[in-house]
């Protein structure tokens, strides 16, 4: 990877980061209303990912989505707007946390159903094989999503159709808070691939390098193959599930000790050893980050709430 | 015009519009080797492939889930339902995900989907594979509901379908593929949300669709010879429900039987007469009566079974009794 890229994902890594910390302070305000899921923990995951794709190559993803949003090119100002519900987030204020998306960055969304989005990902990769294009969905999903059906129709659908997914599991241990020992009749998630002959792998997640380099290996594999390919991610969030999480499930001994593997330290320890980057050109980006989600937060808040009369606007697109 | 089953006027709308825009594709249980279960695509894999007339395997969710995924991406997908019962096992995606799409990303998305689906009692199926739940998905908006009952309306209302930028359930009725009816020559589109007087008359308006159609056409012939002459007025739509038809008719016979094949709690009768009493209420000369599905799981016994469904000296008796 060259230098600039690897500045280029630190710089989306402190970006999410900011943004949530900057997001939960809102939320504990009283702005921002409904579900929030951070993202907090996992940033390498989907900057890994994302950062091996074609533009071509379509995101799809669950209700823990601003990070990805913001992977996918989507700027902090519409990021902040929509979970402030302003007529400026990019789903107008109507979506909210878990429903961002955007058509032009090839970013589909953002769906809060567990699981629900899995066969809407195989159908988007249906419509680039019916349109004989080499497209790749990225589908992104958390451990959780595994013991539901959606995800076996779909596993089934991509592999017997030739259809060009990449399917990425998240596994953050807990689908909210029940751990994958307790939910998952597998241990290992990548095994409920081998059930559908599906090629896959196993990574740690907190190393963004890492992360980017299997990720374009899969996706290499999936467009060349036409063939899908199943990816288990370990990961962890540092956050509860939602912002209303007790987290009785867990213990603190544990957060921290992840807390340890922190993705953010991580890439910044080893731009540093590679001397791919000085210590205070790292420090710039990461003031170049806090004042651009300051002025995201100024943004979202002098915009404008959605008009009233867009209550009735876009049930229909006729 | 032509005389034609049901079966061909969708069978044609389906060829007239897979040859004309080739985004169109068919998905679905059985639609390609076997020719569909009730051999509306019968055919049609020899013609187009397999890559138009697409086989699923038996998972609903895969089969909505995948043809609204690829509509987002702009494909034309006609999603096909054996059995609108088994919409139940993909409700998510039809009225959680489908009507949801457009609205919920402000407008980014749209979804050109139509699920065609088999509903309707009637073919002692029992109770899971018999139910006319239409009203269910009427409740969801963001979707649209449609439910011809000839074959002229359905050529025309599918082909309408296929060609909007909307998810649409289309549903069938499981016992109506053999009736006929005129059918223009050339071209022809309806458009969706408008409803029909499909029979005029001044004595009592008859507000009903599909299978109920067919029922009150043959209730009104009943009636016409003991001297009572009906308005039949035919939805066509349930969601976006076009009530104009429906209030004018009303304004002029001041009495109406709604007729529907499903339940009649909370079904598209509750939802008829709650309309007339609020926009019409000044009209109304006797209380609206519902003619419906009695209250019970359908049996598989045939007796049984037709005592269940509406038929029509059930209607006429709903007319005279308007008229007391």
């Amino acid at each position: 990877m060259k230098k600039e890229q690897q500045l280029d994902l630190y710089y989306q890594m402190v970006l999410i980061r900011r943004v949530e910390e900057r997001g939960a302070e809102l939320y504990q305000a009283g702005k921002i209303g409904g579900f929030m899921h951070l993202y907090i923990g996992q940033e390498a995951v989907s900057t890994g990912l994302i950062a091996a794709r074609e533009p071509r190559d379509r995101v799809i993803t669950a209700y823990r989505d601003h990070g990805v949003a913001l992977n996918c090119g989507l700027s902090a100002n519409e990021v902040m707007a929509e979970l402030l519900g302003k007529a400026t987030g990019m789903s107008k204020g109507k979506g909210g946390s878990m429903h961002m998306a955007s058509v032009e960055k090839n970013f589909w969304g953002g769906h809060a159903i567990v699981g629900g989005h899995l066969p809407i990902a195989a159908g988007l990769a249906t419509g680039d094989q019916y349109a004989k294009n080499d497209n790749v969905t990225i589908c992104m999903f958390g451990d959780g999503a595994t013991n539901i059906g959606y995800f076996h129709e779909a596993l089934n659908l991509a592999k017997t159709w030739k259809l060009r997914v990449l399917w990425v599991c998240e596994n953050n241990v807990y689908g909210m808070g029940t751990s994958v020992e307790r939910a998952s009749a597998v241990k290992e998630i990548r095994q409920k691939a081998e059930g559908y002959e599906m090629k896959n792998s196993r990574i740690g997640g907190m190393d963004v390098t890492k992360v980017y380099e299997a990720a374009k290996e899969a996706i290499d594999y999936v467009r060349k193959n036409s063939d899908p390919y199943f990816l288990e991610v370990d990961t962890y969030r540092f956050r509860g599930h939602s912002m209303g999480d007790p987290e009785r499930y867990r213990k603190q001994e544990e957060v921290k000790k992840w807390e340890e593997s922190d993705p953010i330290g991580i890439f910044r320890k080893h731009l540093l050893e590679k001397k791919a980057a000085t210590a205070k050109a790292l420090d710039e980006i990461e003031a170049r980050v806090e004042e651009e989600v300051n002025k995201a937060v100024e943004f979202a808040e002098a915009s404008p709430e959605p008009a009233m009369e867009d209550l009735f606007n876009e049930i229909y697109a006729e | 015009m032509a005389k034609i089953t049901m079966r061909e006027a969708i069978s044609q709308a389906l060829t007239e519009e897979m040859d004309r825009d080739p985004a169109v594709f068919i998905i679905g249980e059985e639609v390609g080797v076997w020719g569909g279960t009730y051999a509306v695509t019968k055919g049609f894999y020899d013609k187009y492939g397999p890559e138009r007339i697409k086989d699923t395997p038996i998972a609903e969710n895969a089969i909505i889930g995948a043809a609204i995924g690829a509509a987002m991406v702009g494909q034309r997908p006609i999603a096909e339902l054996m059995t609108i019962n088994f919409a139940f096992s993909a409700m998510d995606y039809v009225v959680n995900q489908a009507p949801k799409l457009h609205y919920m990303f402000g407008g980014q998305f749209m979804v050109p989907l139509v699920i065609r689906a088999v509903g309707g009692g009637g073919r002692q199926l029992g109770a899971t594979h018999s139910q006319t739940p239409d009203a269910i998905f009427a409740h969801f908006p963001g979707l649209k509901v449609v439910s011809p009952g000839t074959p002229e309306d359905a050529k025309g209302l599918l082909k309408s379908a296929i060609r909007s930028n909307d998810p649409i359930l289309f549903i069938e009725h499981a016992t109506m593929y053999q009736i006929r009816g005129d059918v223009p020559d050339e071209e022809y589109l309806i458009p969706i949300g408008k409803s029909k007087v499909q029979r005029e008359g001044k004595d009592v308006t008859i507000v009903t669709y599909c299978k109920g159609l067919e029922l009150s056409m043959k209730a009104a012939d009943e009636l016409s010879n003991a001297g009572i002459e009906v308005e039949i007025v035919d939805l066509r739509t349930l969601r976006p429900l076009d009530m104009e038809p429906v209030l004018e008719s009303f304004k002029k016979t001041n009495r109406a039987v709604v007729v529907e094949e499903g339940w009649k709690s909370y079904g598209v009768g509750s939802e008829i007469v709650s309309r007339i009493y609020e926009e019409a209420f000044d009209y109304v000369d006797a209380p609206i009566l519902r003619v419906t599905q009695k209250e019970v799981p359908l049996p598989y016994n045939r007796t049984l079974e037709q005592a269940a469904l509406p038929q029509v000296p059930d209607i006429v008796a709903a007319v005279k009794e308007v008229l007391k």
